[in-house]
């Protein structure tokens, strides 16, 4: 219980830390390792396989791209605006708050939609009586994986993963028409 | 990174084992965590490291442009292929236990799985390969 809360408060700095660094290149280090604190979460929540993806991809790959992308552009964030350029200085001062007001609206809803929701690992809760408990009984005599996982990704919701893949293709072949260098002559 | 001794032999070392564990995570999907699309996530990372830490030109000849363009669609036609031998076998698409030739209901639908996952992880290593090589910045462009 205490090590949940001192993960979730690094990962709360983790997010705060990069949202505000001007260098883009820490930013995208200290995304790094709040995906790597999200992978030890998910795996308190005994969801490994989701923690595998959350360390392979939001800390590794994920990153390494960031970085790539950065390589294109600048490494330093612009001050959106600069001291006595704007007519009314107290305008932009109040404007600047707006977005806050938004985000902490949108967090104070949020927080309250959660009251309603059953407690964590209620075994009486709507999503574990819907089609968990067949997939729990029924996936190794129907399709021989130990792991139920993936005989979710891979059996049940074939067509799912069918599309994933696509969806990856098509990304690979997107970044290909962008980016690739055209043959001169 | 033309004098870094140190991250070069350490990334030589790693990259072997590093390429072990990826197969080994997508081959024991069924049995573990794990499956194609990590398993390809970390296989791709390997040659990444590989070309962050030797240089793009020195990566792209290990793994060459065309073999990268060949691998990101040969995966996702694996998977779809599996699929029409269900359909051959008498099933629905994607049915895995109807795979002709094989008998068993049980290992049809592993080996299935293990097809489709392989297929995944081909896919997934060549696509994230490619996005690393195509948007690294080169100094001639």
């Amino acid at each position: 219980m205490v090590i949940d809360f001192i993960l979730l408060f690094f990962v709360v700095v983790c997010a705060v830390a990069s949202v505000s660094m001007k260098d883009l290149l820490g930013s995208v280090m200290i995304l790094g390792a709040y995906s790597l604190l999200m992978a030890l979460l998910w795996t308190r929540y005994n969801s490994v396989d989701v923690a595998f993806t959350e360390a392979a991809v939001g800390a590794g790959i994920t990153t390494v791209l960031l970085i790539a992308a950065l390589s294109r552009t600048f490494r330093h964030e612009e001050d959106p605006e600069k001291p006595g350029q704007s007519i009314f200085p107290w305008l932009t001062r109040i404007a600047r708050l707006i977005p806050l007001g938004v985000v902490m609206l949108t967090g104070a809803v949020l927080i309250y939609g959660t009251l309603d929701m059953p407690n964590f690992s209620d075994p009486a809760a709507p999503a574990n009586l819907h089609v968990a408990p067949y997939y729990i009984e029924k996936s190794v005599p129907e399709t021989g994986s130990i792991n139920f996982v993936t005989a979710i990704l891979a059996s049940y919701r074939g067509y799912d993963t069918l599309g994933e893949v696509t969806v990856i293709f098509t990304a690979g072949i997107c970044v290909l028409i962008l980016l690739r260098r055209r043959f001169h002559g | 990174m033309a004098e870094h001794v140190i991250i070069k032999t350490v990334s030589r070392l790693m990259i072997p084992f590093i390429q072990l564990f990826s197969l080994y995570v997508i081959a024991h999907g069924e049995l573990g965590p794990g499956g194609g699309f990590q398993g390809g996530v970390i296989l791709g990372a390997s040659f990444i490291l590989y070309a962050m830490v030797f240089g793009l030109e020195e990566g792209r000849k290990r793994i060459s442009r065309k073999a990268s363009d060949f691998f990101s669609p040969t995966g996702l036609f694996i998977y779809a292929v599996i699929g029409i031998f269900c359909i051959l076998g008498g099933g629905l698409y994607l049915e895995y236990d109807r795979l002709p030739l094989i008998g068993d209901e049980i290992l049809a639908s592993q080996l299935g799985i293990y097809g489709i996952e392989i297929g995944v992880g081909i896919t997934v290593s060549a696509v994230m390969t490619t996005l690393f090589f195509e948007m690294a910045r080169r100094d001639d462009d």
